[in-house]
């Protein structure tokens, strides 16, 4: 069991109260993931300001990052490194001064926090109710097929401005892994959400949009699994065939809103007035800012 | 009547639980539910409980006897083993509504998603909307009424339920097949739309239940053992 909570908001006027929004989202599913929990904020200019690239690391202890030439903020276990470049070249300059460090998440729009603890601990730990932005997710982690670390957090961000946080477990994800490793993907962990975010940024990255990428992943990967996918421009729910995972969509032209249950969405504002539907099994639902 | 509010913003659900499993009172209003699990779960004594709010999994578990009105939408196991009373909801149920129930009567006025009545076991549902692939799935007493559509998977594995569907029907499961919708049948239909508060023609469904040939063994298929 895990949850998932994500908001995507159509209202520029609710932007400041994105993390406030997620915060209360991702308290209603503390208890279906009480191990560790991962947070994804998209344009949050406190940490990455306007014509900067973000990168979202986990450094090792001790890791002086004075040599980044960047602007730095820390987050308990998650460190967000900004500076004024392109993603892919403060991506390399990370790993040229820390090789062995994890980056979780980079973009021009996107920070990603991981820790391990009690979820409402952490969201104080990374500051989520004071975040801004247009789009987040959170992720409340059970963890059933490796270890409670910040690495296992959701979500996985492999792609640019790119996020996927997963409720499930693939079973065909080795097979599906090798065939990727073959086409020259390199991979982080032997986790099977990871495998996931892989085959979306692989067919992002060929020019597929959103829906195109899940309809594929949904033709290719067998198992369980509730997903919810981010890009640079988009928000996007996937359930398997036979839908063995919750979710709950809420919608209304201020925002659209997913959880694996309603109570994370009870706190959401005119929710009353919301368009409640649990997405139907294969079916994927996407939107795009 | 005298009737006792609790307002689960402010009162944990274990205390509205315990009170109405020892009631002072015949009738209790339950206010910002919020998608709360287990919402009035173990009733077993003819109280009323109207629930303002959409409520989380197993809301009216286990109910013997109590009359639960859901304004709202539910989550997973609606009503799931229930024995005995009516659990009505005004909105949707999500999977597994009225799963291995053994009587009383659960009706749902919006549609059910996955899996309604799985393994019922006498229980009645009458739903309002359509439902989900896979309803009625193991079915082994008791008989649901859709007015709307059904999916895919419809009754597989059936044992004796008897279903009755106004709209379409997606492929039938393994097992479940269509039959004559006789005067009893009719008769029946138009008793449970009733209860229901419907008023739905009869002669506009059709019925489907088991066509008995998995639960027999069949001595000639002996060698494939």
């Amino acid at each position: 069991m895990c949850g998932i909570v994500g908001l995507h908001l159509r209202d520029p006027e609710l932007h400041p109260q994105l993390g406030r929004l997620l915060e209360s989202m991702l308290c209603g599913v503390v208890e279906r993931g009480p191990d560790s929990a991962g947070v994804a904020v998209y344009g949050d200019r406190r940490r990455v300001p306007e014509g900067h690239a973000a990168v979202s690391v986990l450094l090792p202890p001790g890791a002086d990052t004075n040599g980044l030439d960047a602007e730095v903020s820390v987050a308990g276990d998650t460190t967000i490194v900004a500076a004024p470049v392109v993603p892919e070249d403060l991506v390399a300059r990370v790993k040229g001064l820390f090789p062995t460090a994890r980056v979780v998440g980079s973009g021009h729009d996107l920070t990603v926090y991981k820790g391990v603890g009690h979820p409402r601990e952490l969201a104080t730990t990374y500051g989520l109710a004071d975040a801004v932005g247009w789009q987040g997710l959170a992720h409340t982690r059970m963890a059933t097929e490796s270890a409670v670390t910040p690495e296992g957090c959701h979500p996985f961000s492999v792609g640019p401005d790119q996020c996927l946080v997963h409720n499930g477990s693939f079973s065909n994800h080795a097979s599906i892994r090798r065939e990727l490793v073959r086409q020259g993907v390199e991979f982080d962990s032997e986790n099977d959400s990871e495998v996931g975010a892989r085959f979306v940024a692989s067919r992002l990255a060929q020019g597929e949009d959103l829906e195109k990428a899940l309809l594929a992943l949904r033709e290719t990967f067998d198992g369980f699994y509730t997903l919810l996918v981010t890009s640079a421009d988009g928000f996007a729910v996937v359930r398997d065939p036979i839908a063995c995972k919750p979710a709950v969509i809420a919608e209304t032209d201020a925002w659209v809103a997913m959880a694996s249950e309603f109570r994370a969405l009870a706190a959401l504002p005119d929710i009353d007035h919301a368009r409640l539907y649990e997405p139907e099994p294969g079916r994927v639902y996407a939107w795009r800012r | 009547m005298e009737t006792v509010s609790f307002d689960l913003a402010t009162t944990p659900v274990r205390a509205l639980n315990a009170e109405l499993h020892d009631p002072a009172v015949k009738s209790y209003e339950v206010l910002h539910p919020d998608g709360a699990h287990a919402v009035a779960a173990g009733i077993d004594t003819g109280i009323a409980v109207e629930i303002r709010g959409h409520v989380g999994y197993y809301c009216a578990g286990m109910n013997d006897g109590g009359s639960v009105t859901v304004h709202g939408n539910a989550a997973t196991g609606l009503a799931e083993n229930m024995m005995s009373g009516t659990v009505r909801i005004t909105g949707d149920a999500s999977q597994s509504a009225g799963a291995t129930a053994h009587g009383g009567l659960l009706v749902i006025e919006g549609s059910a998603s996955m899996r309604c009545g799985i393994s019922m076991k006498g229980v009645d549902i009458v739903v309002g909307g359509s439902v989900g692939p896979m309803s009625a799935f193991m079915a082994q007493a008791g008989r649901m009424v859709v007015c709307g559509d059904a999916g895919d998977g419809l009754g597989d594995s059936i044992y004796e339920a008897r279903l009755y569907v106004r709209g379409r029907v997606g492929e039938l499961g393994a097992d479940c097949v269509e039959k004559e919708l006789r005067d009893e049948h009719r008769a029946e239909l138009a008793e449970l739309l009733a209860a229901a508060g419907l008023d739905h023609d009869p002669a506009e469904f059709r019925r489907y239940g088991s066509a008995r040939r998995l639960y027999h063994f069949q001595s000639e298929q002996a060698e494939a053992y």
